[in-house]
Formats: C-alpha cells, sequence, structure tokens
C-alpha cells in the first residue's frame, strides 16, 4: 500500500521494500515517503519492522526487493558512510555513542568532514552544543560514563554534526523519564524549524502527534495505514489499533 | 532489575499470553521458567516439583518445553531427524550400539510431532531448506517432541507474514487442545484470539492480568502501551 | 643462597629492551584484531621482510635511518596491498578463511624470501656502535637505542590515535563498526590504513631487531609465537595491553635464566599464557567480546 505527502520535493522515497535477516522476512513491502523539511512518524507495535525499515534506509540491512530514493536517485545497496556523506543521518534505538571516546571525540566523528573549515566546525560545535549545554558540560567525559538520557541526546548531536538533510530517529524516548521525553520534543521541534526532515519511529503517541505532520502505521512487516497528524487525537481508534492492545 | 516481585500461576490445559512492552521481562521470566536463568530470589514450582536453579536440560526432563525467537534448529539435519533428536531425548538415551532407524517408536512419535504442526511432508527436506515460516513451525514440533506438560513459545510468529501467522495460530489451536501453553506475542489480534487469559509485564513487574476482554479494558495496560 | 643482584639488574635491562620489541611487533597484531577481527598468521613475515629490505637498502646506501623508513613505507604499501586483495573479498564470511588466509600469505612470503635471499643469515650493522658499563658486562649502546626507537614509534602511534582526525576515525571503527559507517567514516579504507600500519609497525621492529641475531627467512617464525602469546595475555584488541604484556614476560623470561638456559626460559611464556586462559580469558586488559 503505498501513501504520500507532498508530491514535489520529495527528499526520501521508499518503494515497495523488502527486508529480511538470514531467512526471516521482516518486511513485505514498505512504502513510504518523507518530504523536504518533513517530520514524519512511523509508529506500531514491537517487532513491526520500524527499526528494520530505517536500517534499509540506512543500508544497515538487506533488502532484497523494493526501492530506495534520496533525492530522486536510487540509494539501495550504497554503503552506510556514502549515505551519511549524502546527507542521512541516523539515531539508532539503543544509541550506540561511542563509549570509550569523549563527548567531543564522539562529536569529532562527524565533525572532521571534507570541506568543514575551522570556522565552520567551530560554529556548528556551538551551535549544537547551545542545544545540548549538559553535554558542553561534559566534553571531555568518556561517552559511556553519561546517563541514558545524556547518551541519548549525544547521539542526536552526533548526527546533528553531519548537517544532514534528514535524521532517521529510532524511538528517541525510549526509557527516558518524563523530563527528557519533553527535551527531546524540543529538539525535534527545533530541528523541524531548521529544515531538517526526520523520518521518527515511536511508540509515544501524544509526543508523535504534536511532533509529526504525518503518521505511518505498521504492523507485520507493511505499512498498512497512513494519516495527517492533525487529523488524530490520541484516543482515535486507529492508534489503539496499531498500537494498543 | 529483570525481574522485581513477579507472582505467576498457571492452570493445567490453559493458553497463557505475555505481552508488554520491550524490556518488560518478559524473555528474562521465560529464562528462569526454563533454567537458562537462576532467579536471585523466589520459588519456581511445577507440577508441586520446586525447579528453581535447575539446569536446563533437568527442566526439560521434567516436562517443560520452550521454542526460541531466533530459530533454533538443525539446518544440515532433515526436519524427521531433527524432531527425532528431541524424541530421543527422552529415552534409549544410553543405547549407543543400536541405528537409530531401529527405533521404531521413536521415528513414529518424531512423525507424529511433524504431523501436529503440518511438516509431515516435509519430513525428508533438509532443514535449511524450508522456508522460514515451516522452520519456525519445525521448533514448535521439536518441542512437541519431547511430550511436554508445559509448551513456552518465545514470539513464534516473529517475522512471518500474516497468512504464515494464521497457519501458525490455527497450529497452535490445534495442539493447544492437550497441552498447557505460555506465549510471548507482540502479535495483539493474535493474542486476543488465541489466549485464555493475558499476563502483562511491564518494567519487571506484573501490571495486569486477565481474560482478553479485561486486558482490553484496562486502563493501565492501555496508558503503558501508549506512554500517555 | 646469595641473590645475584647484578644479574638480576642486567636482566632487568634485557627483558625491557626484549619486552620494548616484542611489544611493537605484538602492537601491529593487536591493533589489526582490535579493529577488524582478523588474526593475522602473516605478522612475522612482515616482520622479515621489512628487515629484509632493511639489509637491501642499507646494502646501497649503508643509511640505517634510511632502511628503518623505507622498510616501514614499503611494507605498509605492501600491507595494504595484500589487504585490499585478499582479505577484503573474505569480509563477512566465516573468520576461519582469514586465518587460512593470512596463513596462506605467511608461507607464501616465507618461500619468496627464501628464493630472493637464500638461505644464508644476513646482517645489518649497527647504526650505534660502542658499548657502557652496566655492572659486570659491557653492555651495546645499541640495544638501548632500539628500546627507545620501539618506545618512540608506539608513543609517536598512540598520540596519533588519541589527538589525530584519523586517529578517532581508527578509535570509533573498532568500537562500532557499523555506527563508525553511519557517521561517514569510510570504514573499509580504515581497516586497509590499520592493516598498513600494522604492516609497518612489524617491519621497523624487523630492522631494528635486524642487528641483533641477523636476518633469515625464518626469523618471523619465533616473534609470531610470542607475539600472539602477547596479545592474548594483554587482552585481545588492547593497545596498551600489549605493551604492558610484552614487556612483563619479557622480564619474567629474563629473570627465569637465572635459573635455567634461555631456551628452557621460554616456558615462561607458554605457563603466563595458560594462567591467563584459565584465570582470566579476555587478557589483562581486555574487553568483553562484541
Amino acid at each position: 500500500m503505498s501513501a504520500s505527502g507532498p508530491s514535489d520535493d520529495l527528499l526520501v522515497k521508499v518503494e515497495d521494500l523488502h527486508a529480511y535477516y538470514g531467512k526471516s522476512h521482516v518486511l513485505h513491502g514498505v512504502s513510504l515517503t518523507v518530504g523536504r523539511g518533513e517530520v514524519v512518524a512511523l509508529i506500531g507495535r514491537n517487532g513491526v519492522g520500524k527499526s528494520t525499515t530505517l536500517k534499509g534506509i540506512m543500508g544497515l540491512v538487506m533488502a532484497r526487493q523494493g526501492r530506495v530514493l534520496f533525492e530522486d536517485k536510487p540509494i539501495a545497496g550504497m554503503p552506510a558512510h556514502r549515505l551519511a556523506r549524502l546527507g542521512i543521518a541516523y539515531v539508532p534505538e539503543d544509541r550506540r555513542i561511542f563509549r570509550l571516546l569523549t563527548v567531543l571525540e564522539n562529536l569529532r566523528t562527524g565533525l572532521d568532514r571534507s570541506g568543514m573549515t575551522t570556522t565552520r566546525r567551530q560554529a556548528l560545535l556551538d551551535k549544537v552544543f547551545g542545544y545540548f549545554p549538559r553535554l558542553a558540560e561534559r566534553r571531555d567525559q568518556a561517552g559511556g560514563t553519561l546517563s541514558g538520557g545524556e547518551q541519548q541526546m549525544l547521539a542526536i548531536a552526533r548526527a546533528m554534526m553531519l548537517e544532514p538533510k534528514i535524521i532517521l530517529l529510532d524511538e528517541p524516548t525510549e526509557g527516558l523519564m518524563p523530563r527528557m521525553v519533553s527535551q527531546i520534543k524540543e529538539i525535534i521541534d527545533a530541528l523541524h524549524r531548521e529544515g531538517v526532515a526526520i523520518l521518527l519511529v515511536e511508540q509515544n503517541v501524544p509526543l508523535t502527534l504534536e511532533c509529526s505532520q504525518r503518521v505511518y502505521f505498521m504492523e507485520k512487516g507493511e505499512v498498512r495505514h497512513h494519516a495527517r497528524a492533525s487529523e488524530l487525537s490520541v484516543n482515535d481508534p486507529v492508534i489503539h489499533q496499531y498500537l494498543g492492545v | 532489575m529483570a525481574l522485581n516481585g513477579v507472582d505467576f500461576e498457571i492452570q493445567p490445559g490453559e493458553v497463557r499470553a505475555i505481552i508488554g512492552p520491550n524490556g518488560a521481562g518478559k524473555s528474562t521470566f521465560f529464562n528462569c521458567l526454563t533454567g537458562v536463568r537462576h532467579p536471585s530470589s523466589g520459588r519456581i514450582v511445577f507440577d508441586g516439583v520446586d525447579i528453581t536453579g535447575l539446569p536446563p536440560d533437568r527442566i526439560s526432563q521434567r516436562g517443560i518445553a520452550r521454542s526460541y525467537q531466533i530459530t533454533n534448529i538443525l539446518p544440515n539435519v532433515t526436519a524427521l531427524e531433527n524432531v527425532r533428536i528431541a524424541a530421543q531425548s527422552r529415552r534409549h538415551a544410553w543405547n549407543m550400539l543400536r541405528h537409530h532407524g531401529a527405533f521404531r517408536d521413536l521415528l513414529d512419535e518424531a512423525a507424529a510431532a511433524l504431523q501436529a504442526v503440518g511438516l509431515l511432508n516435509k519430513a525428508e527436506e533438509l532443514a535449511s531448506n524450508l522456508s522460514h515460516g515451516e522452520q519456525r513451525n519445525l521448533e514448535i514440533g521439536i518441542a512437541l517432541a519431547t511430550k511436554p506438560k508445559l509448551l513456552c513459545l518465545d514470539e513464534p510468529t516473529a517475522g512471518m507474514s500474516a497468512a504464515e501467522t494464521r497457519d501458525t495460530m490455527e497450529l497452535v489451536q490445534r495442539i493447544a487442545k492437550n497441552l498447557t501453553i505460555l506465549i510471548v506475542e507482540h502479535d495483539m489480534p493474535l493474542v486476543m484470539e488465541l489466549a485464555h487469559r493475558i499476563t502483562v509485564f511491564h518494567y519487571g513487574e506484573v501490571i495486569a492480568d486477565g481474560t482478553p476482554e479485561d486486558i482490553q479494558r484496562n486502563p493501565r495496560v492501555q496508558e503503558v502501551y501508549l506512554k500517555t | 643462597m646469595e641473590i645475584p643482584w647484578e644479574f638480576i639488574a642486567v636482566q632487568t635491562v634485557n627483558g625491557i629492551v626484549t619486552g620494548m620489541i616484542l611489544a611493537l611487533v605484538a602492537s601491529g597484531l593487536t591493533l589489526i584484531f582490535g579493529i577488524m577481527d582478523v588474526v593475522n598468521f602473516a605478522h612475522g613475515e612482515l616482520f622479515m621482510l621489512g628487515a629484509y629490505i632493511g639489509v637491501v637498502v642499507m646494502s646501497f646506501t649503508g643509511n640505517f635511518w634510511l632502511a628503518l623508513a623505507t622498510a616501514a613505507l614499503v611494507m605498509a604499501l605492501i600491507g595494504a596491498a595484500l589487504q585490499i586483495v585478499a582479505l577484503r573479498p573474505l569480509i563477512g564470511r566465516d573468520p576461519l578463511t582469514t586465518i587460512l588466509a593470512t596463513f596462506g600469505i605467511s608461507l607464501v612470503l616465507q618461500n619468496y624470501a627464501l628464493y630472493q635471499f637464500g638461505p644464508i643469515t644476513r646482517k645489518i650493522a649497527e647504526p650505534i656502535t660502542g658499548q657502557f658499563s652496566l655492572f659486570y658486562l659491557e653492555y651495546p649502546w645499541y640495544r638501548l637505542a632500539m628500546a627507545a626507537l620501539s618506545g618512540a614509534i608506539m608513543g609517536g602511534f598512540w598520540l596519533f590515535l588519541k589527538y589525530g582526525k584519523y586517529g578517532i576515525w581508527i578509535r570509533a571503527t573498532t568500537q562500532d563498526r557499523v555506527m563508525a559507517q553511519a557517521m561517514g567514516i569510510p570504514v573499509p579504507w580504515v581497516h586497509t590504513g590499520v592493516f598498513a600500519i600494522g604492516a609497518a609497525m612489524a617491519a621497523a621492529s624487523g630492522v631494528l631487531f635486524g642487528p641483533l641475531s641477523g636476518v633469515d627467512s625464518q626469523m618471523g617464525l619465533a616473534w609470531i609465537l610470542k607475539a600472539f602469546i602477547v596479545v592474548v595475555v594483554g587482552g585481545m584488541g588492547s593497545f596498551g595491553g600489549s605493551i604492558v604484556a610484552a614487556i612483563f614476560i619479557s622480564l619474567l623470561e629474563a629473570y627465569a635464566t637465572i635459573w635455567v638456559t634461555p631456551s628452557q626460559a621460554v616456558i615462561v611464556s607458554f605457563v603466563v599464557l595458560i594462567l591467563t586462559l584459565l584465570f582470566r580469558p579476555s587478557g589483562l586488559f581486555g574487553s568483553a567480546p562484541r
């Protein structure tokens, strides 16, 4: 089933994506789009293939069938480091910051790119530390010593170092306290204001409805439904059907 | 803490589903039941016998069988062989001299287990050649061949299409007639249709326990799932 | 029994000197394993070929330092080529295939060296001659210089790892290959680079060690075994661990010669290996398996 947002200025287009973990057929033909600067959510229960869809776009999982287009160019099969250079950043579900590198070194993995002058690098660093003052305080601390919420901040900050056009954000609020959840919401809003597109996988319904423009609902490896966030409320039967019990 | 003060009871012949968000402790619970992990405190009593802390092979001998989230079959032997090896664990274990084909009773039991999971026509097929859905069902067949009293199924429909899921659900309904079944799943429609009772885990604790209708109407469960 | 203090002092110096060279060989090995899970059985041959290149450059120019630099550079290039041709195609396959591949490379290189240079041991002249009085011995300055140079090379590399841009790439790739790629780091090239650096370190060790006992096609074999022991004891993938373990084992062996002959003292390293595997299999500084 395919559904799309504004047909002009599409940043990412996924068409009939099938993906496997070994023999396990996890994605049975996922189709979705993300427009430039849009925040699009992908929601569904555990095990429906949301994370796998993000990994499929990032080339971290084998896609056997279907296409992924970035700015109208096919990217399926391209290695992840080339996609990062093209402007796709990935923030995985378990954060996966570099535990033995300091906060600053974690950021440098994305900061030290070709074409980055010293001034631009410092400006970007200052900007991101402005968003995450806690990280600035801990810039010389090893990533592994940060709390869960701080690691999530670092994972997002690290992605921002790539100055990406789209961030694939996998369950950023999982396991976080409510105070941190609202911080994440502010970051997503700020990124949206800057024109960064976000493909957000989430199970937190209120956050999703507040941050996104459109929502895709997944079940059993497929996109089953699609709606504008403005048309949905927390108690919508559709929400219950795909997320609830 | 993975599990915090979990009290749990299951009656013979029940089909009980365990649900809960990620990290809720469902797998840890299974691991404790099947001897893969030892609880730090508390007891597990099965069929009147305290099995806390027993190693997995002893627990299997007592009648608890388990299928795994990541398929655990032997890929280089046939489907029948996979199941026969499981059946063999129950007796003739020390008889090393006779050819395995001579144990007719085991072959019959293995065939019966394959029949129960709908794979009898694939008996001579190498397990690695089976489709993913067939492999998952074979895993259930292997568990069945040990003639368990309690069958624990860990996300049996993970990675399956809607059609394969329906087949597996019918399979479980068929075998449920003679067994007690404990199933961890994320597929809600499946769980609602299959289970007599549902237990909901969250952050290592049981937050709800009841019939499918009870659970659907339980506001705390909705809260936990929708994070409202 | 009277304690032979002077002997112990001399053996301490010897142990440290040998330990530093061993550390240089082993750190290349542990680096390669740490970043790409490749057990490089050809490492001893990279050491040996480096020494031969040193011999060749010495025979043309007589300049030891030029020989050292050339050997490191040439072996870095050869190492990179080997990794691209033989090891890259094996990524994602059973680890046994890379073990077999590097073992095959080691055989090829040994026999090539034998064919090219013949069976007679070659010599590399010491760049620094002369001795000083160390207790009851006339101790060669060169041995100290050799240890200092090894230390300098390892120290320089450590600084590069810690502060250099590519050093961060290497450390990130070692910790999480997938996320390093997701950050735009070209991981396949980092792997090639690290293999080249490991080869260069092995080659430098070969040239440094050359003046001590001569250069022949089999010289890699004795060192590779010790190097593997050091890597396991220090923790596979731990740069600092291999240095500590190398010096520790070399010192123990050196002290053991108070009571036994040097060829028997080798047993010490095996005892340490067995004890490590029994009680602390991840090594002194090793990290848990990924």
